[in-house]
């Protein structure tokens, strides 16, 4: 659905996009990560067609990122939530979103339908002729995401969709782009919060101006060593001690009935420790992996290029 | 160009600018306080010397019509400001901007806010005067005045002319600053240039006659051609977003 080959932008002599290749499938939930300064919204913006590229290419559903004639096509079927959600404050909820249904053509039956199917589902159908001014950020927030929504794009950019939230409006935004994912629709999110990309999405890049990283969350947490696997026993019994030492695990301690080993590749390497204790007569109550965060593996990963 | 588009943005404007007491205040209080002023000196003058001839004030009365020209050089300020700052301030351009609506859509609609209720003020205000202007005339010497054809071409030639010049001015001078009351000041000093042609008739270096009403026209056409295609260079996505600050 969406294709960057070498995407460059320069403001002047800096560098804030170098050559960003990726791909992004249809309907899938692809997360941006990314410090402050890395590029995420010019990428965005690119894509957009808001701004220009200075070098590279892009593509969304075949259509041409730069290219006059494709412009026009690209803004037709993506949905853009700006980090600055920019909602017109004095207008009510439900005129920011017929507003916007008008200027994608929408017929005024398919803008009713649009408007309070996006207004009820996001629980905002009661303030319907409230002036978005009144509302509260996370009520905004949705607003801004009902509004990219109301001409049913096949795209969705989503820059920060969750940043300066309390929990509660952040877990109703996270929510609510899940339901959009379960929808199938393909979605771009912008974001610094790891825990949330690491929940809703399928792939994950990190950028620092240049692409890092792609993969899935648990691809990118292995790209990081020094993680530990902590076997918890009912009781460590010298068969059990025997078993496991014959595996010749990296970095093996015992502390009392708890066995610790290094791991590179959990997923991989544990099953078999686990096999192995319980064919000696152990009883395992729980097997953890620490230090295996996305956040280890996107501290390493930015520090690298920084 | 989508033409709905540019409406559709234009009702949205016209809309918020409804709730904008300020410039609601602006729209309808100086042109209505100008013609009910120029009426009553006129009608002043009549009290005084009953026999004035008409001909006696035709510089005068010419004079009092230019500033409906004013009026339209002044207005679009608030106006434009508000529309096009006030984008800026409340962050609303770029979701706009991710649209399918082009700049020059944008940039139409903008101007057809300013433009409409500008108009139609000074529409307005122009009818009040002449139609007071003309009373006091018919009553005192049974002559009517207006309308004339000094102000049909101010009415429907200089007049607009001269709102789309103060409206191409204010999306210029709204590109460079970031506050609504900074970018109105700014658009004002059109305001300027009104005020000396009208003094310069007042001192009678010109006379605001039919020609002189023509030859500023054509000089404003010209103008108005060239402030558009510079606004346009700098109503842009790009510049908007990279630049506007």
């Amino acid at each position: 659905m969406i294709e960057t080959e070498g995407l460059t932008r320069k403001f002047g002599e800096v560098v804030a996009v170098d050559g960003l290749t990726l791909q992004v499938n249809d309907g899938e939930v692809f997360g941006f990560l990314g410090p402050n300064g890395a590029g995420k919204t010019t990428t965005v913006r690119m894509l957009c067609c808001l701004i220009s590229k200075t070098s590279g290419s892009a593509r969304i559903a075949g259509y041409e990122v730069g290219s006059d004639a494709d412009s026009a096509n690209i803004r037709k079927i993506i949905g853009l939530v700006p980090e600055n959600v920019g909602l017109y404050e004095g207008m009510s909820a439900y005129d920011n979103l017929d507003f916007y249904g008008k200027l994608y053509d929408r017929t005024e039956s398919q803008r009713k339908e649009s408007n309070e199917y996006f207004l009820k589902m996001l629980g905002l159908w009661e303030k319907r002729d409230a002036a978005a001014g009144t509302f509260s950020k996370g009520m905004k927030q949705k607003l801004a995401v009902a509004r990219a929504l109301v001409h049913d794009p096949q795209v969705l950019f989503l820059d920060e969709p969750t940043a300066n939230l309390d929990p509660e409006s952040a877990k109703t935004v996270r929510d609510f782009i899940l339901e959009l994912k379960r929808e199938k629709k393909t979605i771009f999110l912008n974001t610094h919060n790891l825990d949330e990309a690491q929940r809703i999405c399928d792939r994950i890049s990190i950028l620092n101006t240049r692409l890092m990283a792609i993969g899935t969350a648990e691809e990118l947490e292995r790209t990081v060593k020094g993680r530990q696997t902590v076997i918890q026993l009912t009781q460590m019994s010298d068969a059990v001690v025997k078993a496991i030492e014959r595996l010749s695990l990296s970095n093996l301690s015992y502390d009392g009935t708890r066995a610790t080993f290094d791991v590179t590749d959990p997923e991989r390497e544990n099953p078999p420790v686990v096999r192995t204790i319980v064919q000696a007569g152990g009883e395992i109550q729980t097997v953890n992996v620490q230090g295996s965060t996305l956040e280890e593996a996107y501290l390493k990963l930015v520090k690298k290029h920084a | 160009m989508n033409l709905k588009h540019s409406w559709i943005i234009a009702t949205k404007d016209l809309k918020a600018i409804r709730h904008r007491r300020t410039i609601l205040y602006t729209i309808v209080i100086f042109p209505l306080a100008i013609s009910l002023l120029f009426s009553y000196i006129i009608s002043y003058v009549y009290s005084v010397a009953p026999n004035t001839r008409v001909s006696d004030i035709a510089g005068l009365l010419d004079a009092f019509a230019f500033w409906f020209v004013i009026i339209a050089a002044t207005l679009p300020s608030p106006i434009a400001s508000y529309s096009i700052v006030g984008e800026k301030v409340e962050k609303s351009l770029e979701p706009l901007l991710a649209t399918p609506v082009t700049d020059g859509e944008i940039l139409l609609g903008k101007s057809l806010a300013a433009f409409l209720p500008t108009i139609l003020a000074t529409y307005v205000s122009a009818a009040i005067y002449m139609t007071l202007v003309d009373r006091t005339l018919y009553s005192v010497v049974g002559y009517v005045y207006y309308p004339n054809w000094e102000m049909v071409v101010l009415l429907f030639l200089l007049t607009p002319l001269t709102c789309l010049l103060s409206i191409e001015l204010n999306v210029i001078t709204s590109s460079k600053v970031t506050d609504v009351r900074a970018a109105s000041q700014l658009g004002s000093i059109i305001f300027a240039p009104f005020i000396g042609l009208y003094l310069a008739g007042e001192i009678g270096v010109i006379t605001l006659d039919t020609t002189t009403l023509l030859i500023i026209s054509a000089i404003f056409a010209a103008l108005a051609v060239g402030m558009f295609f510079l606004s346009t260079r700098i109503f842009q996505r790009e510049e908007i977003l990279t630049k506007w600050k």
